[in-house]
């Protein structure tokens, strides 16, 4: 498949146990499981307010078997730093560092610190979920929000006006030395990712997609579906950018129509006329800019 | 050794005697000397440690508490609207019960922009769970940074040391600097007994529901009742360590006081004067400078000041529609008590006006002459 290494599969220690809170068919724990299945049990993580930190446990129980630590919404970034700056006084550079939020706490409320980190080229890997909205707190809009979607912030007579924000963009933009997307349909390409993540000194940036039932009215058992369908649709290529400049595609797509992935997402119920063919000429237009990078 | 030190620079040196391992701070006035001094001690290798610097007051604080809880022994400083910043994170940091030491150089907070000391910023955040201990010197401002690691190790609960912003932070005095080996032997390692370990994995801060979460509030409300004995313990410590010892108040002359000015920080060496020069006249005032604001040492007070007729309070802050917060905070405590002085209030000095001897002499004079107070505290100075 792709020429790609199947490394998944020898990945057996379990660090995202069952108990945890999160919503049938959700693909953030399989996010999770993946990433701590690559990192093994030598991880700490912080962890922001979201969906993860809400889903991982009420006291006394916690279903995480890596130390974590929950820090307030905006502060993963700057968690991540003092964890690993902690490990550095005492000597430990063998134990790797995880900051995990989701678009709420990278792209919008959390992005400050996230950016200090990223231009500290703090030695740790932030790794975010993107499920393309609030959906903790129930399905308001993001700057990750897609054009067209419904949300309850954004109702059918007001559908989200704006085009997502480029996360990968400013993040390479800060020089770092390892940024990477990656999905949960394509486990031996993020497996691969993490590993590299690990293995590469500086700041890291991993970003997910995470297919959201509840909040992109979808059924449950659709999740993995749809987080390939983004794939193969151009609308989540899966790339890599390393030191801010050398671009490598990891999965060549199959240029399925975006309608394939709309139609079934209750979210985009209210698009108008003409609203998906816009759709779909801003992805091409997208994945040309996209194309330019990797050939620059 | 004796040296000739501002406030901020007694502060720098007193971290790195307390071999701080893990520092970030963002840069504000009137504490920008603190992460300046820090940089250079750190780079020129007089104390190793990491040095983070960050973006914002935000994440240093976010910075530190998680450097904390991976085991570090860690420091920040601000002031003003950076404390203001830190807030979210202030109560994140008691909850987590992470001995974090921080110093806030006080400064009035906005609007309109003011950079110059009062004591709004640091009072504003009196229920974030956070020890606080208020300097009158730059010798009691690096002394209280020693101390303050080793309460704050003890009680897990952090501690915010507070120095006049430019009063104390610029002004030279000469400092005693102790030795290194004797404030090793003073304050020992830190070694948590739960840190976030591999070996021993923990999730720290995770959700406690409504069955357990006042659970944790009594918790640290224990800690924090722990933490009055210990600050006591620790200053007595000191004081056989290094023969410097500063208690919860400092009092001057109140066992035949009729009238005892109660004052925070260094308004207090201005009163001082004032006290001497009323004493020379016959006039029977006193002073008490309160340097425990967190925990309020409400029985103490109660017995220093008990036997006074009248006590005037300075505050050196205002919380719009009830008053000066160190007066309301001291009528609390007096509340239960068998002798109660009548208490007047005084608000003065905010965004860094001058608080001068002939404002203290008004304040002992006005004090002196009414049998009582009017109901609202009177405002020094207003230019009319």
């Amino acid at each position: 498949m792709n020429g790609i290494e199947p490394q998944a599969k020898e990945l057996l220690d379990e660090y995202l146990h069952s108990g945890h809170g999160a919503c049938p068919g959700c693909a953030m724990p399989v996010v999770l499981r993946t990433v701590f299945h690559a990192l093994g049990g030598k991880t700490i993580a912080a962890i922001t307010a979201g969906c993860f930190g809400t889903i991982s446990g009420t006291y006394p129980a916690s279903p995480i078997k890596i130390p974590a630590y929950n820090t307030p919404f905006p502060s993963a970034g700057a968690a991540g730093s003092g964890i690993r700056a902690a490990l550095d006084a005492k000597g430990d550079t063998e134990t790797t560092v995880v900051a995990v939020a989701g678009d709420g706490g990278t792209f919008d409320i959390g992005i400050q610190a996230i950016s200090g980190a990223a231009e500290r080229n703090d030695d740790y890997i932030f790794i975010c979920y993107d499920n393309e909205a609030y959906m903790n707190t129930g399905i308001q809009r993001s700057s990750a929000t897609p054009w067209g979607a419904w949300t309850t912030t954004t109702p059918p007579s007001e559908l989200k006006a704006q085009p997502k924000k480029d996360i990968v963009q400013i993040m390479a933009a800060h020089h770092a030395p390892y940024v990477a997307t990656a999905s949960v349909a394509y486990p031996d390409d993020f497996v691969r990712k993490i590993r590299k993540a690990k293995e590469t000194r500086g700041f890291k940036f991993i970003y997910t997609f995470s297919p959201c039932p509840v909040g992109w009215r979808f059924p449950s058992e659709m999740s993995i579906r749809l987080a390939r369908l983004a794939v193969q649709t151009k609308i989540f290529p899966l790339y890599e950018v390393e030191d801010g400049e050398r671009y490598t595609l990891s999965v060549e797509p199959e240029g399925i129509p975006v309608s394939e992935y709309l139609r079934p997402q209750g979210r985009f119920n209210f698009l108008r006329e003409g609203d998906r063919e816009r759709i779909q000429e801003n992805v091409d237009r997208e994945w040309e800019r996209l194309m330019r990078r990797m050939n620059a | 050794m004796k040296k000739l030190l501002t406030g901020n620079s007694a502060i720098s040196l007193g971290v790195m005697l307390c071999r701080a391992e893990v520092i970030s701070a963002y840069p504000i006035t009137p504490q920008t000397t603190i992460v300046e001094e820090l940089s250079e001690i750190v780079a020129d290798g007089r104390l190793k440690a990491r040095f983070i610097r960050v973006e914002s007051e935000h994440s240093a604080l976010a910075c530190v508490a998680a450097a904390s809880a991976a085991g570090a022994r860690v420091f920040t400083a601000t002031s003003s609207h950076g404390l203001a910043y830190m807030h979210e994170m202030l109560h994140w940091t008691s909850g987590t019960r992470l001995p974090v030491v921080m110093v806030n150089a006080n400064r009035a907070i906005g609007s309109p922009w003011n950079i110059w000391c009062d004591h709004s910023d640091s009072l504003s955040q009196r229920d974030t769970g956070w020890i606080q201990l208020y300097c009158q010197s730059a010798q009691e401002a690096l002394d209280t940074v020693i101390q303050a690691f080793k309460i704050a190790e003890e009680v897990l609960l952090p501690v915010m040391v507070l120095e006049d912003g430019f009063f104390l932070s610029h002004t030279s005095d000469v400092v005693d600097v102790p030795e290194q080996k004797a404030v090793d032997s003073f304050l020992p390692p830190f070694k948590p007994r739960f840190k976030l370990s591999p070996e021993e994995p923990h999730t720290f801060n995770i959700m406690a529901d409504p069955s357990m979460f006042i659970n944790f509030k009594h918790d640290a409300q224990q800690a924090m009742n722990q933490a009055k004995k210990v600050i006591g313990r620790v200053d007595r410590e000191f004081k056989t360590h290094f023969g410097r010892g500063y208690g919860y108040t400092g009092n001057v002359r109140l066992t035949d006081a009729d009238v005892v000015l109660l004052t925070m920080g260094t308004a207090a060496s201005t009163a001082l004067e004032v006290v001497d020069a009323f004493r020379k006249q016959g006039k029977k005032v006193g002073l008490c400078r309160l340097r425990m604001f967190r925990p309020f040492p409400s029985e103490e007070v109660g017995r220093v000041l008990g036997k006074a007729k009248k006590v005037a309070v300075l505050d050196r802050d205002n919380s719009l529609g009830a008053g000066g917060i160190v007066a309301q905070e001291l009528k609390a405590a007096l509340y239960g008590a068998v002798q109660k002085p009548r208490i007047f209030e005084f608000i003065a000095g905010l965004g860094g006006r001058d608080i001068t001897p002939q404002d203290i002499g008004e304040i002992f004079n006005y004090t002196k002459s009414h049998s009582s107070p009017n109901g609202a505290p009177i405002w020094m100075g207003i230019k009319k």
